[in-house]
């Protein structure tokens, strides 16, 4: 099943067009990985495919949904891992974490084990605003994964995080996994590190203005093409 | 729909216990706002028509507070944008804060209307309380669904501090009007104890209207 079929997506913000022309199309279990310096339009496509924006141009195919029509059926399919963590400040992880598992309909179970899974269990009732934002990154990797979801969205996701967070997170954000739905997950990532983020990739974007500079395969991309795209 | 709202009334709750930002602003400034007026007016006690119209304009200011700050903590962080993710009826997510601002509005009237019978009501209160009660019920419904509507309207925009309360206070006017009108009878010397049926049915018409303008309109307020 293919997990994202782009055609010619164009999105705007007032009159400036932040993505334009992209098309693609991505299997189920498979990494895109999108590269692209500072206003590229790597966030506004992720939060397209989240449902959060609605595409001003062509067609978006997501989970086999077609937004942002049928955005309505792609919700709680998805995970998104944004540059903002999505929770309260003023809240606990742990109040942050059961308020999203009540959403979603889960156990507060699921809560406890993403807690311990993210090595946030001893600071699981100190409010957020209290924690280092490596720590806050961590509740928020356990928030977007919380549901089990067929596709992850991960905004730069190590971002903040040292080395043993993130190994301590690397499994739960892992792509090819088999979901509870019964497929398998697809991620895709937006990344700065053309070396580490090549390493993930299945299939590798870059964006240039909002347009399409780069899109092939994985083995067909070298990294200097890559380091190219911020010049 | 229900579960949803739960979860999500639960989180205001919380959110408001930890920062009380709302509730008390709210009461002091209704507080302070009698206290103004019981030496602006350098007068001992109102009633009637004056102490109905003190009386509906200070709560509406001080519920103004409320309105503004109804969606601070969604807007801060993303959080609004992970509700909006989760497979949930959004209309869910105005219930819980019409719920929660009018939850904010009892515990203000709970503290304004005893002060305001303390520092400038010249009749007693007790005739027509129920009647008062059930007058402030109404009004609170239209204030809270009205606000709900707006802040979730400004709440995007930079200057949500200034246009909050130019859209809402036109939009209330209707609801001081009535609730004045219907309270007035109940805060007269010889208070009859049963307020204007033609001015409660104004409010309760004004809510529904209203309820079912913000349930047609939330999902694209909240919605890119």
């Amino acid at each position: 099943m293919r997990a994202l079929e782009l055609e010619e997506l164009a999105r705007n913000h007032g009159e400036r067009r932040v993505l334009s022309g992209v098309s693609l199309t991505l299997e189920a279990g498979e990494t895109l990985v999108v590269f692209g310096p500072n206003g590229a339009g790597k966030t506004t496509l992720l939060r397209v495919l989240a449902t959060l924006l609605r595409p001003h141009g062509g067609s978006v195919r997501v989970l086999g949904c077609g937004l942002p029509q049928e955005g309505w059926a792609v919700r709680g399919r998805v995970g998104m891992l944004a540059h903002e963590p999505m929770l309260y400040r003023e809240l606990s992880a742990r109040e942050n974490l059961l308020y999203h598992a009540r959403l979603h309909g889960l156990a507060r179970a699921r809560v406890v084990e993403l807690l311990e899974r993210v090595g946030m269990s001893d600071r699981a009732d100190e409010p957020l605003r209290t924690l280092s934002r490596g720590m806050v990154q961590r509740v928020a990797i356990a928030r977007a994964v919380l549901h089990d979801p067929e596709l992850l969205l991960l905004d730069e996701p190590y971002a903040h995080l040292d080395p043993a967070a993130r190994e301590l997170v690397d499994p739960l954000l892992c792509a090819g996994a088999p979901t509870r739905a019964g497929g398998r997950r697809t991620r895709v990532i937006s990344s700065h590190d053309p070396t580490g983020g090549l390493q993930e990739a299945d299939l590798v974007l870059g964006l240039r203005a909002g347009r399409v500079a780069v899109l092939r395969e994985r083995a067909a991309v070298r990294s200097s093409e890559l380091v190219e795209l911020y010049r | 729909m229900k579960r949803t709202v739960g979860a999500l009334l639960r989180k205001e709750m919380l959110v408001e216990l930890r920062t009380l930002e709302s509730v008390p602003g709210m009461s002091l400034f209704s507080l302070t706002t009698f206290v103004v007026f019981h030496f602006a007016l350098n007068r001992n006690s109102i009633d009637g028509d004056l102490a109905a119209g003190i009386l509906w304009v200070t709560l509406l200011f001080a519920a103004m507070l409320g309105i503004n700050r109804l969606f601070v903590a969604d807007s801060e962080e993303g959080a609004l944008d992970g509700f909006l993710l989760a497979p949930v009826d959004r209309s869910a997510l105005l219930a819980a804060k019409v719920l929660a601002l009018l939850s904010y509005l009892v515990v203000l009237e709970l503290v304004a209307v005893p002060a305001f019978a303390l520092l400038l009501l010249g009749p007693s209160l007790d005739p027509g309380l129920g009647g008062l009660v059930a007058v402030l019920a109404l009004g609170d419904i239209g204030v809270a669904v009205v606000g709900t509507l707006i802040s979730a309207l400004t709440v995007r925009t930079r200057a949500r501090d200034l246009l909050g309360p130019l859209l809402t206070l036109p939009l209330l006017v209707p609801v001081v009007i009535a609730g004045a009108r219907a309270s007035s009878p109940l805060l007269a010397l010889h208070a009859s104890g049963t307020p204007s049926g033609r001015w409660l049915l104004t409010l309760a018409l004004y809510d529904l209207l209203f309820g079912l303008i913000a349930y047609a309109l939330f999902d694209f307020l909240v919605e890119d």
